[in-house]
């Protein structure tokens, strides 16, 4: 028998009553160990076994009374892909370990997935692992790192397996972004700060303890990771010009000096279409809600960063002269990336990469056409050939 | 309250009910003949879906003769109807005839007969009359009514008028004549009306016409989302089947990624038109003041979708595409014609700019 939302409540207002907000890392570990993190993990792993969905139950009774979050924006690698996985993959030890100090935040998570050679075409990458008794050797590089400067441990994926097909020889791993051999490099961008790093692996030792799923089942435990990577998108609803067209619609307001036909015709244009986007959103969560997912989960990020994209190119071009001034080139080391805080010129730059972080438009059009449309894929040449014959 | 986007059961049974009905009368070659027919209308399909389906008296009251549903329900139907290309008067007559007079409040007998099926009527404005352009051309003078009006949707087979006319709304049974006009859209005509000293009856006059007037073509521009997003949904779907199992260069034509991603993105288009035309027709069954924003954001989505959908069918279909005997072409003439029809997208799009304040 599941726990009721009557229940979860009275848990919460007990949580509260006997802790206070003084310390935060201590209220938040009080939360964690009563089972009110996550109430759909297992009892003694921050949750209590409740349906997924109660977890808003407990979250209101929090905010109303004003109770420290977890800031699930700065560390939401280790919440959204890291925990799913050692939940899912991890040994009772593993789990025990590591999921209290990634919910509290006390250590921040990255993931080690893309590589220079290796984007849209994760089974193609090239890290090594090599087995040393207790303990595999790791060469490598990855790339797109965000928080990897701040990390404490990252998720990993290496190949193990040269002479098998790509999809075959992988491993994944937990690393510890403390251990000799791991250097991180600022990977400065478009917008002049440095949001991603560059990870530089060489003989790093990682325990074999520090494994997660069989040797060779990275690719299955890869997919994990990524599947919920692509679920943590489209959570909440927005109100009508809640999103990037907001910005840009009350620019229009406030400065009638710069309206011009053309920019009014393509203003409502992008009005319209942001609405279409955001009731097709409040759509897709009554169909999650009346516990019949539709298709359309995978097209909202699509959807959004285009949106994003065009409508940032919009309001610089309403600037006008203003639009050929930015703020501020210094490099920075966001720990979390503020979308809209910044001005017209950043939103812009970095909106270009909505289109290209957590899956490109490219490989989310095939995954539509193919998974939604069940239109044929394209031919592989790739699937029957050892990773160590495919042509880079 | 907040908006239902959803199907509800009893909406996806009606579906099945309305798309089974048209299954055994919308056939594409008895499409195309009829089209070029001495009767272009359908009209033992008319009788079917508006009598025997009830399909015509969803939105009326139970005691005023209709079945007491809701304009949800009438969506649905439109859905249905935009996928098949269907040759009735059910724009005409139940959306727009109905409408103007469920707005006027009248309780004149037209109502239940329009309702039950036994009878059809046409609103006597151009098809392409939005609801913020209302202008009639209709002189009116003592009970007399004497004009013209170009293109109305469905007014061959009328057998009774609804007419803006000086400052009222009149039903209109004899005094008019209907010239049929060659249409673009081959499965629903538009024709000019003469009215030569029709007596017509009031129904509403002064700012209670106006109001019904607008709130007939406002509910219409909602409705028709609906038939636009049911045409679009066949359109993709037709091009996928077509695309998975024509082959060139020794391999299925839909496995090309630059088609793949053409057919992605239309998709796409439907989740947000699919979302936007549920919202305008939930907005309209629950009386929603949201009501003129979610029928011109509707509008002005769906309407394109539609021809997209339809361009993409023809250009994917190719040569084929081009052909007579191919569906394709009623289809991009419906959404083309759906696209002019009760304000452009330009003129939603106009329209939204006063009501959501983003003045030019």
């Amino acid at each position: 028998m599941s726990l009721t939302a009557d229940e979860l409540r009275e848990r919460t207002r007990k949580l509260l009553a006997e802790h206070d907000f003084s310390d935060r890392l201590a209220f938040l570990r009080a939360r964690f160990d009563a089972g009110l993190a996550w109430v759909h993990f297992p009892e003694g792993l921050g949750g209590l076994d409740a349906p997924r969905a109660l977890q808003s139950v407990v979250d209101a009774e929090l905010a109303e009374a004003g109770a420290p979050d977890n800031d699930p924006r700065r560390i939401g690698i280790g919440l959204g892909m890291a925990a799913p996985t050692i939940l899912r993959f991890g040994t009772d030890e593993q789990r025990k370990r590591y999921l209290r100090p990634l919910w509290t935040g006390e250590e921040v998570w990255c993931q080690l997935f893309s590589e220079p050679g290796a984007g849209s075409d994760l089974a193609a990458l090239g890290t090594r692992a090599v087995r040393d008794g207790d303990n595999w050797v790791v060469t490598g590089q990855k790339v797109w790192t965000s928080s990897a400067h701040t990390a404490r441990f990252a998720i990993l994926v290496t190949r193990s397996n040269p002479d098998v097909p790509k999809h075959q020889g992988m491993t994944y791993f937990i690393c510890d972004m403390h251990a000799p051999g791991v250097e991180v490099r600022p990977l400065r961008q478009i917008t002049g700060e440095a949001e991603f790093n560059e990870v530089f692996l060489t003989e790093v030792r990682i325990p074999d303890a520090n494994r997660l799923g069989e040797v060779g089942d990275g690719w299955r435990v890869a997919q994990t990771t990524l599947m919920n990577e692509r679920v943590a998108i489209g959570g909440h609803a927005i109100p009508r010009e809640g999103g990037m067209i907001g910005i840009a619609a009350k620019l229009w307001r406030e400065r009638p000096e710069l309206r011009t036909p053309e920019l009014h015709d393509r203003l409502l244009r992008l009005w319209v279409r942001s609405e279409g986007v955001r009731l097709a959103g409040t759509r897709l969560r009554q169909q999650l809600a009346a516990g019949s997912p539709g298709p359309e989960g995978s097209a909202m990020k699509l959807a959004f960063s285009t949106l994003n994209q065009e409508i940032s190119g919009l309001e610089l071009e309403m600037l006008g002269e203003e639009g050929l001034r930015y703020d501020d080139w210094t490099m920075r080391r966001p720990d979390k990336v503020d979308f809209t805080g910044r001005e017209a010129g950043y939103r812009y730059l970095r909106a270009k990469g909505n289109s290209i972080e957590g899956g490109t438009s490219e490989i989310l059009r095939n995954i539509i056409s193919e998974r939604v449309l069940g239109l044929p894929s394209e031919p592989r040449v790739d699937k029957d050939v050892a990773w160590k014959d495919l042509p880079r | 309250m907040t908006a239902d986007l959803l199907y509800s059961d009893v909406e996806e049974d009606l579906r099945a009910s309305v798309r089974s009905l048209l299954a055994d009368h919308c056939e594409p070659a008895a499409l195309l003949k009829r089209a070029e027919s001495t009767e272009p209308y359908d009209l033992k399909l008319w009788r079917s879906l508006a009598a025997d389906l009830g399909a015509a008296g969803l939105q009326v009251a139970e005691d005023r003769g209709g079945q007491g549903a809701s304009a949800r329900e009438i969506a649905l139907v439109m859905e249905e109807l935009g996928r098949s290309v269907a040759p009735v008067p059910f724009l005409g007559s139940t959306v727009l005839a109905t409408n103007a007079l469920l707005a006027s409040g009248t309780d004149h007998e037209l109502l239940g007969k329009l309702a039950s099926g036994a009878a059809t009527a046409a609103l006597a404005v151009p098809l392409s009359t939005g609801p913020d352009r209302v202008k009639s051309t209709v002189d009116v003078s003592d009970g007399v009514l004497t004009g013209r009006v170009g293109t109305v949707a469905d007014a061959s087979v009328a057998d009774f008028l609804v007419v803006p006319a000086g400052d009222g709304l009149y039903i209109v049974d004899t005094g008019f004549t209907v010239s049929e006009l060659v249409s673009l859209d081959l499965t629903r005509r538009v024709a000019d009306v003469t009215l030569s000293g029709a007596r017509g009856t009031a129904i509403a006059t002064g700012a209670a016409a106006a109001e019904a007037l607008t709130a007939a073509l406002t509910a219409g521009a909602a409705l028709l989302a609906s038939e636009q997003l049911g045409l679009a949904d066949w359109c993709l779907e037709e091009t996928v089947r077509y695309l998975k199992g024509r082959y060139q260069f020794g391999r299925p034509v839909g496995s090309f990624q630059a088609l793949k991603h053409r057919l992605a993105d239309l998709w796409l288009e439907l989740v947000s038109a699919r979302a936007a035309a549920r919202y305008a027709a939930d907005c309209l069954a629950r009386r929603d003041p949201d009501l003129p924003v979610a029928a011109a954001v509707a509008q002005a989505l769906c309407s394109e979708v539609a021809v997209h959908a339809a361009e993409e069918c023809v250009q994917l279909h190719a040569g084929i595409g081009m052909t007579w005997e191919h569906p394709a072409h009623l289809y991009l003439k419906r959404a083309k014609a759906n696209q002019i029809a009760l304000g452009t997208a330009g003129r939603h799009r106009a329209a939204l700019a006063t009501l959501v304040d983003l003045p030019s």
